[in-house]
């Protein structure tokens, strides 16, 4: 089914609650038509909120404007607004069956009986759900509930998808077949979608952008690996994936190098003067011993996760270090490793202006 | 319990009570009973219903707007309804003769008891529907069916209403309970010419043979005891069909 594709625009939208707490501080936000994008940060951190003030759910503070497209929607109730939402606990409707929950906002809006049913036909195809039809939710399995919950919300052509953590409810293994099959369904979908979760993982198979937030702020937006790679605040760095500390000597800084293993680089000329910088586990490279420009470190704990294995290395200069090994890694507790850093792989843990 | 149940019911089926089974077996009391009191039966069922259907009417959207308000005046409301339960039948009965037993017509007349039952049982319906309508989940189905363009009759009538329906049935099954064994109120509000099956009870335990009040119980054990199991399996149905 063809869906409208437009952009949302949040600017200066803000939310004081009525015991005084701020759930969101004065953000601006620009989705692109078509666009899915993530918001994503620990709880708390006001994501929810953020989509539940898109949604019309809540109602934001003054001066704050939202909009769909070139329509103002800021004073539109949520029932006239045009989204579609999918809630954690999907809400389906349990006395209804799938069909039915699929149809209801057509039904409410007094769409007639036949375009009902081939809208609901057309969705159940493109969710797989046929032969369940006439089920009620009761009797889904998870993944089947999250899909009936997704048709249910584009069902009505919503202007903009909103998703609040729609693979919270499923355990590890089912969330992560599903995620990729949501991705895929938007994809189909091609609709402009906004999806809150505190998975970055999830965040990342999903989502074209990622807003990471923290404290009622977006703290950087960008596409996951632009995030992963380069983040421009150390709280992205750390909520992305585990990262290294590498802390720096004042005589490291004033030779402008960074030591370890007993060995040093140089430090990139654009953080010199930064203390600490941070670097992935998969970007700290190992190998034999007694290599030029490598330093030395004792391998301390082994852990095997399966795809890949983890050290956790000791060496001079530094407090313990991680590092990403191949599953067959030759390297055992005890053993002496070599280490090396490439300089373009150092990620800056200082807050930077621009964010 | 079962004991001074068996009692009574033998009780109502023999010649003489003191002289217990020796005298024989009889429906006499029985029919005594079915043609003086039997009036009270029927009365007291369509009591029932009625006082139901009112706490269902009243008590829903009340239940409702308990539920979402955070108001301290509300709080106050919830309390100001459960206050019938805590005070004596006889003291609400004598409030409702004093501030409208003035009017004739309603005094006389079964509705007058009707509004007693409903003073009575009201907290009932409301606190068992009021604790559904709070749960996450239920307003996690109004937010949902709001984003799907939803106007509120539409979002109460075809989505609350049927996800609280285990409990307005619950609640009926209570409320139902209470207004056909309901004494103290009742014997206050009624008239010789509107009696209740409680009511002619006591009438008969107080002014004829012990056997008479027997059989009496007995009337009410065949009357009520269908229409509770009734009542209950329809409940039940209803748990297993809407239950989440």
């Amino acid at each position: 089914m063809e869906l409208d594709r437009i952009s949302v625009d949040v600017s200066n939208v803000a939310k004081t609650y009525r015991d005084g707490t701020r759930g969101l501080q004065p953000t601006d936000l620009h989705v692109e038509p078509g666009e899915v994008l993530a918001l994503l940060g620990p709880s708390g951190c006001g994501k929810t909120t953020l989509l539940r003030l898109i949604a019309g759910l809540e109602t934001l503070d003054s001066g704050g404007r939202i909009c769909f497209g070139d329509h103002d929607v800021t004073n539109t109730p949520v029932e006239r607004r045009g989204v579609g939402m999918m809630f954690q606990s999907y809400a389906l409707f349990p006395q209804l069956s799938v069909a039915a929950n699929i149809g209801y906002g057509l039904r409410v809006q007094g769409v007639s009986a036949s375009d009902e049913r081939r809208t609901v036909g057309e969705l159940v195809e493109l969710t797989h759900l046929g032969g369940l039809e006439h089920k009620r939710p009761a009797e889904l399995s998870g993944g089947q509930r999250q899909r009936v919950a997704l048709a249910r919300a584009v069902a009505v052509r919503p202007r903009v998808l909103l998703l609040d953590e729609p693979l919270a409810a499923l355990d590890a293994k089912l969330k992560e077949s599903l995620r990729d099959e949501l991705a895929s369904l938007l994809r189909r979908l091609n609709i402009t979608a906004i999806h809150v979760t505190h998975d970055q993982q999830e965040a990342m198979a999903i989502a074209d952008r990622l807003a990471v937030m923290r404290a009622g702020r977006i703290v950087q937006i960008g596409r996951g690996e632009d995030l992963y790679r380069s983040p421009s605040h150390p709280f992205v760095a750390e909520f992305l994936g585990r990262v290294n500390r590498l802390e720096r000597s004042t005589q490291a800084i004033s030779l402008g190098t960074i030591g370890f293993g007993g060995t040093s680089i140089a430090c990139p000329a654009i953080w010199a003067s930064h203390p600490t910088l941070f670097l992935r586990p998969e970007d700290l490279e190992i190998g034999t011993i007694g290599q030029t420009g490598w330093g030395l470190a004792r391998v301390e704990q082994r852990t095997f996760l399966g795809d890949r294995v983890r050290l956790h290395l000791s060496s001079e200069d530094q407090a313990t270090l991680l590092a990403d090994a191949a599953r067959d890694t030759p390297f055992k507790v005890g053993d002496a490793i070599g280490i090396r850093i490439q300089p373009d792989r150092l990620m800056t843990s200082h807050e930077e202006i621009n964010t | 319990m079962i004991a001074p149940m068996v009692l009574s019911v033998t009780a109502g089926l023999v010649n003489n009570y003191s002289v217990g089974l020796k005298s024989g077996l009889t429906t006499r009391w029985f029919s005594q009973v079915w043609e003086v009191y039997g009036g009270t039966v029927g009365w007291s069922l369509a009591l029932a219903f009625a006082c139901v259907a009112c706490t269902i009417l009243i008590g829903v959207p009340c239940a409702y707007a308990l539920a979402r308000s955070h108001s301290r005046t509300a709080r106050l409301f919830e309390e100001l309804l459960t206050l019938p339960i805590a005070v004596p039948g006889l003291a609400t009965a004598l409030a409702l003769i004093l501030a409208y037993g003035q009017i004739a017509a309603f005094r006389q007349s079964y509705a007058f008891i009707l509004v007693g039952h409903i003073v009575f049982t009201l907290p009932f319906m409301v606190r068992t529907v009021t604790s559904a309508f709070q749960r996450n989940e239920l307003i996690a189905l109004e937010e949902a069916s709001r984003t799907l363009g939803a106007n509120f009759r539409q979002r109460f009538l075809g989505v609350l209403v049927p996800a609280v329906l285990p409990a307005i049935v619950a609640g009926s099954l209570m409320v139902f309970t209470l207004s056909v064994g309901e004494f103290n109120l009742t014997w206050m509000l009624h008239t010789p010419l509107t009696r209740t099956l409680p009511v002619g009870l006591a009438d008969s335990y107080a002014s004829m043979r012990l056997e008479v009040g027997s059989a009496y119980t007995l009337v009410f054990f065949i009357v009520i005891l269908p229409v509770l199991w009734g009542l209950q399996s329809i409940a039940q149905l209803m748990q297993k069909r809407y239950g989440t």
